[in-house]
């Protein structure tokens, strides 16, 4: 008898519930195992880009929420240090605290969301409902300070846009000495559960030179046993003046990826705290009129005020000429914004540096040999969100 | 080991491989040429003084008024030097640039997008497609004569009971205001801050 191997290919999405969004696998299967893994992406484009270049600098910034929309803020922060450099401005000490408070929150919210979905993904419903009921109260911090639960428009050019309500600061402490308990109930149901290990450990390794060649960033690359942290390595804001630690992995396969978010939850906390402890009163944006617009206070009472409003709600501050690359340490990654200014009021070109994307890209390297049942394992533990994939 | 000690050891280890290189906003950028940018980035990746081994992105801009029109970048990233380098190079319309995928890996998609976005063209590219664009996608949508409105638009046809293509129908068109004006601004707010400090 003739026996030829026959490999089946498999449609995996575009709407599939453990796809995390739109994206379409095109798998080689050989029986239950994966042979070749091709992700078409690009679903979600919204050619974010193209319209950055016909925006404004203000009217840019609203987009980068829209991009990871999980953790909007560590977006906009990116664009935010890009165009600061480019201006040679500072930022008030409040403010940068306030957006370290915020960028930690978003990592907060990113890996909640990210820790249960995975959880959902290999079977297990009732982390996803504990998480989120945290993620609720985050997000509410988020529309307290900025109005908006998801499309916070914060962090503006110069510092934050407003200072936080009364009370916020406090608030923000009270949750922090709660959650450490959701840490652990979250802890307690996944960290030693015997069908959670079955589907993760030893699943998706990576080691730590196909970490480095496949450009991986973020926990992806500190879960494969690279301590390398933007926050620390190449500190930005005030992140120097506190004190945290890098979670590392050893194996680098999802379930110490999973350690590492959940170490980095309590890494977050107690940086929030220290900030809550340091947060001096102050102003909280740049007092260059030039670049900031002016109190409401102030419109009522000058004429120039009021000008420089108008001009700066149409016309916008001009950027001097240059190119700049600025990056952060977004919940999943290297985040990077590189920005080429032509002087006028608008980016000539501004080019996104997604993590997602080279995380996505590997997908067919990390899923070669394994059964189909790991694909949304891997594609969980990747922490995927198709916003700033697609762009 | 500080960007200017890079500096001045990469112009002397590439010396004609490098056009000029300069730094700018605390980042090092090289200028070279299309021919030199494999052996420049092999160098990048191996010499134990700069040890570049993950490729941050590769992107492109658009000069449509420049001699050569385009301009790529690469972004590389040394964990152990702590250093970033920029590498750019401009480059006409018809060239093709050596692919870096057996380099990089991840610079696989990368290239895909900068050809998707501005249809350069990549010399041994194992799998030159579109990227984020939709299929059958014609155009190049980041170069600077694409329209922001695009040409086409989709919908689902209630009479043909299948999605459709359609040329784009604007009510209005996009309006792309010129604000333009001399207006420098002024610094009263610091001379108001000023004021409340002495009182």
């Amino acid at each position: 008898m003739n026996k030829q191997k026959k490999t089946m290919s498999l449609n995996f999405g575009p709407q599939h519930p453990a796809a995390h969004g739109v994206l379409r696998l095109i798998l080689q299967l050989d029986g239950e195992l994966v042979e070749k893994v091709d992700p078409h992406i690009g679903l979600l484009h919204r050619g974010t880009e193209k319209l950055i270049e016909h925006k404004t600098y203000t009217q840019a910034l609203p987009y980068f929420d829209r991009l990871d929309y999980v953790a909007p803020m560590n977006q906009e922060h990116a664009f935010a240090l890009a165009t600061e450099k480019l201006l040679k401005i500072e930022v008030p000490i409040r403010a940068q605290y306030l957006r370290v408070i915020f960028c930690e929150i978003g990592r907060i919210l990113s890996h909640l969301l990210n820790i249960t979905t995975q959880a959902l993904d290999v079977g297990a419903l009732t982390p996803s409902l504990w998480g989120f009921e945290e993620r609720e109260t985050l997000m509410t911090f988020y529309e307290r300070a900025s109005g908006s639960r998801l499309h916070a428009n914060y962090f503006r050019t110069g510092g934050v846009h407003q200072d936080v309500p009364m009370n916020l600061l406090k608030d923000i402490g009270e949750f922090c000495d709660n959650f450490p308990k959701t840490i652990d109930d979250l802890e307690n149901l996944l960290t030693d559960n015997r069908i959670f290990k079955q589907r993760n450990v030893q699943i998706g390794i990576v080691t730590k030179e196909e970490a480095l060649a496949h450009s991986f960033s973020g926990v992806m690359l500190r879960g494969s046993g690279v301590a390398w942290d933007l926050r620390k390595s190449q500190p930005y804001e005030c992140y120097k003046n506190l004190d945290f630690k890098i979670p590392i992995g050893k194996n680098g396969d999802c379930y110490d990826r999973y350690l590492c978010r959940i170490e980095e939850m309590r890494e977050s906390i107690k940086i929030i705290k220290q900030c809550l402890k340091k947060i001096p009163i102050g102003p909280i944006k740049t007092i260059d009129g030039k670049i900031s617009p002016p109190t409401k206070e102030e419109l009522k009472e000058s004429m120039e005020a009021l000008i420089h409003h108008f001009k700066l709600f149409t016309e916008g501050y001009r950027v001097p000429k240059g190119e700049v690359y600025s990056a952060v340490e977004a919940p999943k990654g290297e985040f990077g914004v590189y920005l080429i200014a032509d002087g006028s009021n608008k980016p000539y070109r501004c080019k996104i540096r997604a993590p997602g994307f080279s995380h996505l890209q590997a997908m067919d390297y990390l899923l070669k040999g394994h059964m189909l049942a790991d694909v949304p394992a891997v594609l969980g533990s990747l922490d995927i969100v198709f916003g700033e994939v697609d762009r | 080991m500080k960007l200017a000690n890079l500096n001045k050891l990469l112009n002397s280890e590439l010396t004609t491989k490098i056009i000029n290189s300069s730094i700018e906003n605390d980042e090092l950028v090289i200028n070279s040429e299309i021919n030199n940018l494999n052996s420049i980035i092999l160098f990048l990746k191996s010499n134990n003084n700069c040890k570049f081994k993950q490729l941050i992105d590769i992107f492109a801009a658009d000069y449509p008024n420049r001699e050569k029109r385009f301009k790529i970048f690469y972004l590389f990233l040394s964990h152990e030097k702590n250093l970033r380098i920029k590498i750019s190079c401009a480059l006409d319309k018809n060239d093709k640039i050596p692919s870096i995928t057996k380099i990089f890996p991840s610079a696989n998609w990368m290239e895909r997008e900068v050809f998707d976005m501005y249809g350069i063209q990549f010399k041994n590219h194992p799998d030159l497609r579109r990227i984020l664009t939709d299929y059958n996608f014609k155009g190049f949508p980041l170069r600077k004569d694409f329209p922001l409105t695009g040409f086409n638009e989709v919908r689902y046809s209630e009479k043909d009971k299948k999605v459709i293509y359609e040329p784009v129908k604007l009510e209005q068109n996009y309006r792309d205001f010129d604000f333009s004006s001399p207006w420098e601004g002024t610094k009263y707010l610091k001379e108001i801050n000023k004021k409340n400090q002495n009182e």
